[in-house]
Order: C-alpha cells, then structure tokens, then sequence
C-alpha cells in the first residue's frame, strides 16, 4: 500500500463501506436481535432496535424442546461424518494424481468435476428409491454416504490444487537422504499437506452443514439436520418469531465462525481453482 | 520418472475416489433415464411399462412447464444481473483503503454462511411478512400499505433472497481478482493523467473479466438447483407464480409420485445443466494447463 490516500476520502469511502456492509449484513442481525425478545416485542408494529427488554427465555424454551439438541447432532454427525470420510477417500487419490501425474491424470480431474455439475434433481427419483430399498431413508447413514459423494469432487479438486503447490524436489532430497517411502510421507509430505488438509476440512465442513436438497428430501423426523428441521418451521410454528430467531442463530452461529476463518479457501474450492 | 512400482500404488490410491464417483454418476443416472421411458407411479404398483417418450411428451405439454423454463431462466438471469454487478461495486468498494476493512468484509461475506432454509424463513417472517415483518413496519412508519411479497411478486421475492445469498460469494471472488491487479499499472496510467472512470473501463473491467466468467458459470450451476427457498417460502405458488423446473420435477416425484414423470424432468434439467458445465469445464481445463 504504497498510495497515499487523502484521510477525507478514506473517511468517505469507510462510512460508504461500512454503511453498505450493515445493510449486508442485517437481517442476520436482526436474527440475533430478535432472539433476546419476548415473543409480544419480536412482532411489536413499532420495533426496537436495541431498547427493549433482553432476554434468554427462547434459548431456553429451544433447548428444552428435546429435539433441537437432537437435530443439531444430527447436523455435526452428518456435516463431521461425510468430509472425514470424503478426506479419507480422497486424500489418496489427490496425492497421486499431484505426485504422480500420469497422462490421464487431467481427464480424470475434468470428468470428477463434471460429476458435481449434474443437477441434484436429476438423480433424485433413483436415489430416493435406493435409499427407501436399503432403510436408510430418513438415517444418517445414508445422508453422510450422499453428501460424500456429492462433495467428493471439491474435496478431491481442492486438496490436488494444495498437494500441487507442495515441490516435489523436497520429496528427492529426502529420497537421497535415504528415507523410505513411509518416513518420506510421515515425515516430509505430512507438515506441508496439514495445512490444506484443515482448509479443504473446513470449507466441506460449511458446505454439507448447509446443504439443502438431500437434507430436505431424504429425511424425516429422526434423522433431519437442522437444514430440514428449521425448514420445518416455515408454518406455524414460524409465527413464534422469537424462537424461530433462537432457533436460527444457534445453527448458523458455529457456521458463521468457521466460515469468517475460511474465506480464502472458499475461493479456492468453490472455482475449482480458477480464480486464486 | 515415476517406477513401476509408484505407478501401481497410484492406481490403487486413485481407485476408491474414482470407482465411488463412477458409480455415484453411472448408477442413478442410469436409472432416471431407464424410468423415463417407463410408466412408473409410485401410488399404482404392478403398472410399470415401456412407454417409449411419452413421459417426455407429458412433461414438456404439462401446463406448468413453460412458465416453470421462464421461471428458472428468469431466476438465474437476476440473481446474475444482481449478484455480478453489486459484487463488482463491492469489490472495487472493498479494495479501497478504510478503517476496519477485515469487519467490512465479514460483514457481507456472512449471508453466504446462512444456511438457505434459515435465510428463507429470516426473509420470509421477519422481513416481508405484510403484517408483522419489519418492511411493513418502514411502509407504516412512512405511511404506506405494506406489500405483500410473496402474494405479489414471489419471484421477485425470491430472486432477492437468493442474490443476498449469492452476493458474497461473487464478491469475495472479484475481490480476490481485483487484489492480483497490477498497482503499478494503474499508477502508471494515473499519472499519464487517466481518470478514475477511464482506469475502471479499460484496467478494471479486463481484468476481472475472467473472474467474472468463473463467477457466472459457477453460479448457475448452483442456482439451477435453488430448492430450499421455494420450498419454504412459497412452496412454488401461487399457482406456478415461482415454479422453477427443480421444483417442479420434485413436485412431479416426491409430492405426486410419478417417478416416470419426474425422471423425464430430471433428464431434462441435466441436460440444461450440462450446457453450462461444458463451458465451464473448458475455462476451468484451460487454467489446468496454465
């Protein structure tokens, strides 16, 4: 930042610039806000902003409402559950295709990725039947085998764009030194690999806690992420705008944090590393 | 360089990521195309026969398929107009020097992190619901009648809940491109007396033009798919007011079991998927290489 910036234009363009960001960024804070009101406050035909009476009753009512805390498991178990084992699979695959790149390994990237482009809507039907046909509608286990798949090839892309970035003449060096191929990987790979690793576990984490179309069709009351369980409120219960407030900031408040931690990495894994 | 024995061990790490997403694509795409072709409905067992396309037929003359193609079309084509030229603004607005531009930028990176059933139901009740949202409250306060959102203009509604979503992840993208632009050139062309206007135009404009392309491609992909919002504010009426074709083939299969039906749909928005993907595809085959 070498330009020299007038401080009355600085001050203009950070009043403009936060102003705008407020505006972004209200409806989520009129989410939080209104779930420290009493349900009478929360519709008040002249709302207040801040001056009203505080309180945590919805949190409380929420949570005593036994099946929030369930559904809010169920949506770590589903979210955790489908990228560790989505990491699992593709570690390997990525690692070889950054590191012994074959002549197919490009064609193989491109036909990954092409299988995240098939719209949802057109496998819904057999999955749904599959599902049914095998119990595991309305399970976790089936979920977090579906969004395995489905983010499978982001996991893949991203974590090759990450191994790629690893120099392989490192990997010699410590040929020549003499290590085996297992305290090569142990001892070299891993430290670099970590920090992509936690980059592409955190991306796919915000990305199947979110997800909204398998979520929504393959679940029922047991197994129904807070995706599905919160949809669930769209009448009548979305009248109680107070608890449907509590309701919402409790689930979008773990993913808000993760996400304010990643943005770079989003970037990265949702072009497929076309725009760094 | 690779021996024959790391070639192998490749093989054998690839093989599980790609035997899973060949049958993940292979299998259920197979079946959405078999079932297409039959009579196939769940609430009438035993009748499953080869009607050759007259599912097709049926979809393409159902009463709701045109304004359910103009509602998608219409859909994605403003969340784009939307998303594309507020991310540009935004972008160049970002990339200023300010007081707390981190904050800023968490601040309208957020909706992105919402998830949509909750962004739905936040817009839905407490923003547009013409009695009790805080839009009726402002038109009030002005003394105006409040609007009925989603009785009125669903689509619409839509569109804006959807482009608040989207609006973050186009500029975090355009933001990451404007920051890899040549400062050197932009004060080169600063001092050759260049204004402001004519340094967007001919430094700006090109340069994000790529990330924008990434931007659009990528987004309409996903916005093909938008289902949680209609399903929790509208629910794709009234009437087909805010059907879009995912919508309705999710109607034709889950609500009114035609699984013969609603395969046909489901053929026919991947293959509206996969003319944009294939452009897509080669931006994102041509950086590969690069």
């Amino acid at each position: 930042m070498a330009r020299n910036v007038s401080t009355g234009r600085k001050a203009a363009v950070t009043a403009l610039a936060w102003g705008v960001g407020l505006v972004i960024f209200f409806p989520i804070l009129w989410t939080v806000l209104t779930s420290f009101k009493t349900e009478g406050e929360a519709i008040n035909a002249h709302p207040s902003f801040l001056f009203f009476d505080w309180t945590l009753e919805n949190y409380h009512t929420v949570n005593e409402r036994s099946d929030y805390l369930a559904h809010f498991w169920n949506s770590v178990v589903i979210a955790l559950g489908s990228t560790l084992i989505g990491l699992l699979i593709a570690i390997p695959a990525a690692w070889s295709m950054a590191f012994v790149p074959g002549k197919r390994t490009k064609d193989l990237l491109m036909w990954m990725l092409s299988t995240k482009m098939m719209p949802a809507v057109g496998v819904l039907v057999p999955i749904y039947l599959l599902a049914r046909d095998t119990g595991l509608l309305d399970s976790k286990t089936g979920l977090v085998i579906v969004l395995t798949l489905v983010n499978l090839p982001i996991i893949v892309w991203m974590l090759y764009t990450y191994f790629k970035e690893i120099p392989g003449e490192i990997l010699e060096a410590a040929r020549m030194d003499g290590a085996s191929l297992g305290s090569e990987i142990l001892y070299v790979l891993t430290p670099m690999a970590v920090p992509g690793i936690a980059s592409t576990l955190l991306l796919n984490v915000i990305l199947a806690w979110n997800e909204s179309f398998w979520t929504l069709n393959l679940t029922a009351a047991n197994s129904a992420p807070l995706t599905a369980f919160i949809a669930s409120y769209s009448s009548p219960e979305g009248l109680f705008y107070a608890k449907l407030s509590a309701a919402s900031t409790m689930a979008i408040a773990p993913i808000l944090i993760l996400g304010w931690f990643s943005q770079k990495q989003l970037v990265r894994g949702l072009t497929f590393g076309a725009v760094k | 360089m690779a021996t024959q024995a790391s070639q192998t061990a490749s093989r054998l790490m690839l093989s599980p990521a790609v035997l899973l997403l060949f049958l993940w694509m292979i299998v259920p795409l197979g079946m959405t195309i078999y079932f297409s072709f039959l009579r196939f409905n769940l609430l009438m067992p035993g009748t499953e026969a080869f009607t050759g396309f007259e599912n097709y037929v049926y979809f393409f003359t159902d009463p709701a398929f045109w304004p359910a193609l103009a509602n998608t079309l219409t859909l994605v084509l403003g969340v784009l107009f939307i998303t594309v030229i507020g991310g540009v603004a935004l972008a160049v607005l970002l990339d200023q020097p300010m007081w707390g531009q981190g904050i800023v930028r968490v601040l309208v990176i957020a909706p992105f992190f919402v998830m949509p059933s909750v962004s739905a139901l936040v817009w839905k009740n407490m923003l547009m619901n013409p009695v009790n949202g805080l839009f009726a409250a402002f038109a009030r306060g002005l003394g105006l009648e409040p609007f009925d959102f989603f009785a009125d203009a669903p689509l619409a509604s839509i569109i804006v809940i959807v482009a608040w979503q989207w609006l973050p992840f186009a500029t975090l993208i355009l933001l990451t491109a404007m920051q890899s632009l040549d400062r050197e050139q932009m004060e080169a062309a600063e001092m050759d007396g260049a204004g402001p206007f004519w340094r967007f135009l001919h430094l700006t404009v090109p340069h994000l033009t790529r990330a924008t392309t990434v931007v659009v491609l990528i987004q309409t992909i996903f916005l093909l798919s938008v289902f949680a919002e209609i399903l929790v504010t509208t629910n794709g009426g009234p009437g087909t007011a805010s059907t879009t074709l995912t919508f309705l083939v999710y109607m034709q299969s889950m609500l009114q079991f035609d699984v013969g039906l609603g395969s046909a749909g489901g053929i026919v928005a991947v293959i509206l998927a996969n003319i944009v993907a294939i452009f897509l595809m080669r931006m994102i085959g041509k950086n590969l290489e690069a």
